[in-house]
Parts: structure tokens; C-alpha cells; sequence
């Protein structure tokens, strides 16, 4: 099991560590719906060092032959959401591709780490591939995470969504995104695994700002509709399916010079098959990941791939996938959970409105 | 003082003074949970086997099985926790009860674990 560089400090804060990607990670500390609400309300502050950092000494145009995404078109001091694809059109991973100065650096998923690398390695060179391996990344992530932030890295602060900068923060070099996973205003922060610590109880001494563990991650990129890869996405589904055909640039699709190309342009025309929707069930059961959603007539609608209790609603809700004719919002639905069949509606996402800064 | 009797799925089982089982999960129980925020109960009047899955607990992370002790008929279930499932995280001995039950068997009682017998079974996970 890889650690985090603060798997000390999670564990001196009650972190009740779990198994996840390989990694050992806290899925809570107090509560994770009151970390949830922390998000939503205050700041939270998630240790996501188990995520990939890679940096890559190529050309945008070497980056936009694996990816749908317009990196041509990404200026330097911005990061942009992208997803690598194999030659089916299918998504290999979901990434943010950061611009910085001196070069790009992809995000990259922790159980997808291996695959990337290798994947990366295959099209770039050894040498053009760098896993910054033992680095960190923690997530400030809520409406009060600019005034915290703006105390420690005031630099940060006048970002724009999806804006980087370099700050240093209890006097370690970080590298600062707007950006996060929750759907709220917040920023990612990688410095080296030796800093960690120092950054996270900096930020930990603030009073708006309490630990989040998985689980509270889940449940705010559940209700943000973020998708997550392995459960959402995967080799198999395409960027049309999933909703994310925005993530593919004008002039990409034009050019159709990425991945996939073909069988994505087919879609982008004709439709997807299947497309990925919100869930509303009634009542209060949970339907997870893996249940079997059923139209109208009975017969076999999709599957549910993400679903849990959403805090901010105070009620179950879930994602999927339906086939076209049913991804309408309102459609009623039917899920199986433990033998019975809820009544559950297809609704638009996200199921709480983002809140990023402009 | 009621007698209390416990099980290796963490489940406290109190003899009432009727000769009914009331039937909760410990304290260690929601602590592993986390904060529950899903319950289903059992139909009141529902025949259950020993080991049989009766209720369903989730957590925000997971669906987890409460079984019945010992076989018997439903009695009662503790409408509170479906309104209000954080009662078993708050009080899981007393106001997050789950269900009662009439135990087919009066003698299954005795064969439960005690207290001290389920305290030695916490100190060796």
C-alpha cells in the first residue's frame, strides 16, 4: 500500500485510513457528512496525493495526438480538463493538463497511474515522461477557500477558474490551480512531498477549514455530476456517451486528428446509443453503482454506474447510463434495488449547480 | 437491569421483560458505519430465520445486512430510525433500537455472547 507524504498527519487527526487505488487513504475523520457540509458551506481540505503528476517535455501538438482536447489553444498559466482515448474512441483516463512555464503537467487518475505512464511512455519517450512520484496534492475546496487562501497566497486568489500560479504557502514552493472535484470554488495545491505537511497544517489552523476524507469526495463530486473514472467512464464508453463531447475542441473536431476520431464524429452525428443521465429515485433507498435501470415497459433501460445519498439534498441520487430515447429529463424510470423496483425520474446535471469562481 | 446479549456481527439483543428480544447495533458497529443515512426495517409480523438479513443500514459509503439473532417473529420496528437514521449514530443503545422480536426459542437468549465475551471478540479484530 503506497502512503501519502501525510499519512502521519491523517492518522494524528483521527483519519480512519482505507484501501484506495493502492493507496492507504483516510474514507473520513470525524464524519464525512459533516465534511461534505464543511465543502459546501465552509472549506474542506482533501489529501489527493495519491493522484498522478506527469510531467511531459513535449509540444502541445505531441499532447493533442492522444488527447480530443484543444492544448494548441491552452495558454500558458492555464489547465484544461481532457481525456486520453484509444483508437475506439473510448476514454483511457479523464486528465487536467496544466500549462505551466516551463512545460505541461497531466493529472492523472491513481488507479490509471500504471496504464497512463505506460501509454505516455509508448508515444513520447522515457525521457519525455516524468512521474513526480512522492510529490503531494491536497484540494482547499468550498465558498470560504479564496479568504482562507487569500491569508497564506494572496497571488492565488486573483486566479481565475482553471487559472495556475506558483505561490509559496508556510514557506513552501506550491503549485496552485483553481480548480477541484466538489463543484465549489477552490484549488488544488502540489508541492513537494517534504512540504506537505507544513501546507496542510497551515491551512488546517484556518477556522473555516476541516479535514475531508473519500467518502465526503464522493458524495460532492456525486451531486457536482463529476464523473468517476472506473465507475462513470471507462475503456468502453466515449466522450459523446458520457456527456462530455464539450471536452473535445472546435478545431479537433474539425480536423478529426485525435484518437477515436471516426466512431466519436459518428456519434457527435447520429446520436449515442446510450447517454449518461442524473437519477432522482423516490423515497430514501440508495441505489449504487451496478443496478439495473428498467423503462417504463419493463424492458431493459441501462445501468446505474455512480449513486449514494447526496447530503445537500438529504436524498438518494444517482448517475447512469439510459439508452438515447430514455435520456430525456423527467423520463420515469425504474432501478432494481434488492429485489424491488424504484421509481426513480431522469433529471439534468449537475444535481447541485457548480459554484467556480469566474 | 434488562439483561443484554450481543453477537460477532456487533448487534446487542435485550430481553425485555415480556419475554421479547429488542435488537439494535453497537456502538462499535456505527463507528465502522459512519454516518448512516439509509434504513430499511422488516415487515412487522415477518417469520425470520436465524442469520437472516432483516434490515438494511447505509452509510454514505455502503449498503451493509443486519441479520436476526435467532429465528422468531417481527414484533415491532423502530419507525424513528427511518426518519432520522443519524439516532443510530448518536444513541445506538438506546433511541437507535431497530426492531423487537418474540424468539421462537427462549433458550437461543442464553446462547448469545455476554458483555464480557463480546468485549474479548472486539480485542481480537
Amino acid at each position: 500500500m503506497k502512503l501519502s507524504p501525510l499519512d502521519t498527519l491523517h492518522r494524528r487527526l483521527g483519519g480512519r485510513m482505507v484501501g484506495f487505488a493502492g493507496w492507504s487513504l483516510p474514507v473520513q475523520y470525524e464524519g464525512a457528512l459533516a465534511e461534505h457540509r464543511a465543502a459546501r458551506t465552509q472549506a474542506a481540505l482533501f489529501d489527493v496525493s495519491h493522484m498522478g503528476q506527469v510531467t511531459l517535455r513535449v509540444t502541445a501538438g505531441e499532447i493533442e495526438t492522444l488527447v480530443p482536447g484543444d492544448i494548441a489553444g491552452l495558454a500558458p498559466g492555464r489547465q484544461r480538463y481532457t481525456l486520453l482515448l484509444n483508437e475506439a474512441g473510448g476514454i483511457l483516463d479523464d486528465v487536467m493538463v496544466a500549462h505551466w512555464p516551463d512545460g505541461f503537467v497531466m493529472i492523472v487518475n491513481a488507479a490509471r497511474a500504471a496504464a497512463d505512464l505506460a501509454h505516455l511512455r509508448q508515444a513520447f519517450g522515457d525521457a519525455a515522461v516524468e512521474h513526480g512520484e512522492g510529490r503531494a496534492l491536497l484540494a482547499l475546496q468550498g465558498p470560504e477557500a479564496a479568504a482562507v487562501m487569500a491569508r497564506h497566497a494572496p497571488a492565488a486568489v486573483a486566479l481565475p477558474f482553471l487559472g495556475l500560479a506558483e505561490v509559496a504557502i508556510a514557506g513552501v514552493a506550491c503549485r496552485v490551480s483553481r480548480s477541484g472535484y466538489t463543484g465549489e470554488d477552490g484549488f488544488e495545491i502540489a508541492c513537494a512531498g517534504e512540504g506537505a505537511v507544513a501546507v496542510a497544517e497551515a491551512l488546517l489552523a484556518e477556522p473555516e477549514v476541516l479535514p475531508a476524507g473519500l467518502a465526503a469526495r464522493d458524495t460532492l463530486r456525486l451531486e457536482a455530476g463529476l464523473c468517476l473514472y472506473g465507475n462513470d467512464i471507462d475503456e468502453v464508453t466515449t466522450p459523446v456517451e458520457a456527456g462530455l463531447a464539450w471536452t473535445i475542441g472546435k478545431r479537433r473536431r474539425a480536423a478529426r486528428d485525435f484518437p477515436g476520431a471516426e466512431p466519436i464524429a459518428d456519434q457527435l452525428a447520429q446520436g449515442a446509443p446510450r447517454c449518461r443521465v442524473g437519477l432522482r429515485p423516490e423515497g430514501r433507498a440508495i441505489a449504487r453503482g451496478g443496478a439495473a435501470i428498467a423503462a417504463p415497459d419493463g424492458s431493459e433501460a441501462g445501468i446505474v454506474t455512480s449513486g449514494g445519498f447526496a447530503p445537500s439534498l438529504g436524498g438518494p441520487i444517482a448517475m447512469g447510463y439510459v439508452r438515447r430515447d430514455l435520456a430525456v429529463p423527467g423520463t420515469a424510470l425504474g432501478i432494481e434495488v434488492r429485489g424491488q423496483r424504484l421509481p426513480a425520474q431522469v433529471v439534468a446535471l449537475p444535481f447541485v449547480p457548480h459554484r467556480f469562481a469566474r | 437491569m434488562a439483561e443484554i446479549r450481543y453477537t460477532k456481527d456487533h448487534e446487542w439483543v435485550r430481553l425485555e421483560e415480556d419475554g421479547t428480544l429488542t435488537i439494535g447495533i453497537t456502538d462499535h458497529a456505527q463507528e465502522a458505519l459512519g454516518d448512516i443515512v439509509f434504513v430499511e426495517l422488516p415487515a412487522v409480523d415477518r417469520e425470520v430465520a436465524e442469520g437472516e438479513s432483516c434490515a438494511t443500514v447505509e452509510s454514505t459509503k455502503a449498503a451493509n445486512d443486519v441479520f436476526a439473532p435467532l429465528a422468531g417473529r417481527i414484533a415491532e420496528v423502530n419507525e424513528a430510525i427511518v426518519e432520522d437514521p443519524g439516532l443510530i449514530n448518536r444513541d445506538p443503545a438506546g433511541e437507535g433500537w431497530f426492531w423487537r422480536m418474540e424468539p421462537e426459542d427462549d433458550a437461543q437468549f442464553e446462547q448469545l455472547l455476554d458483555e464480557e465475551s463480546y468485549e474479548a471478540f472486539l480485542e481480537t479484530l
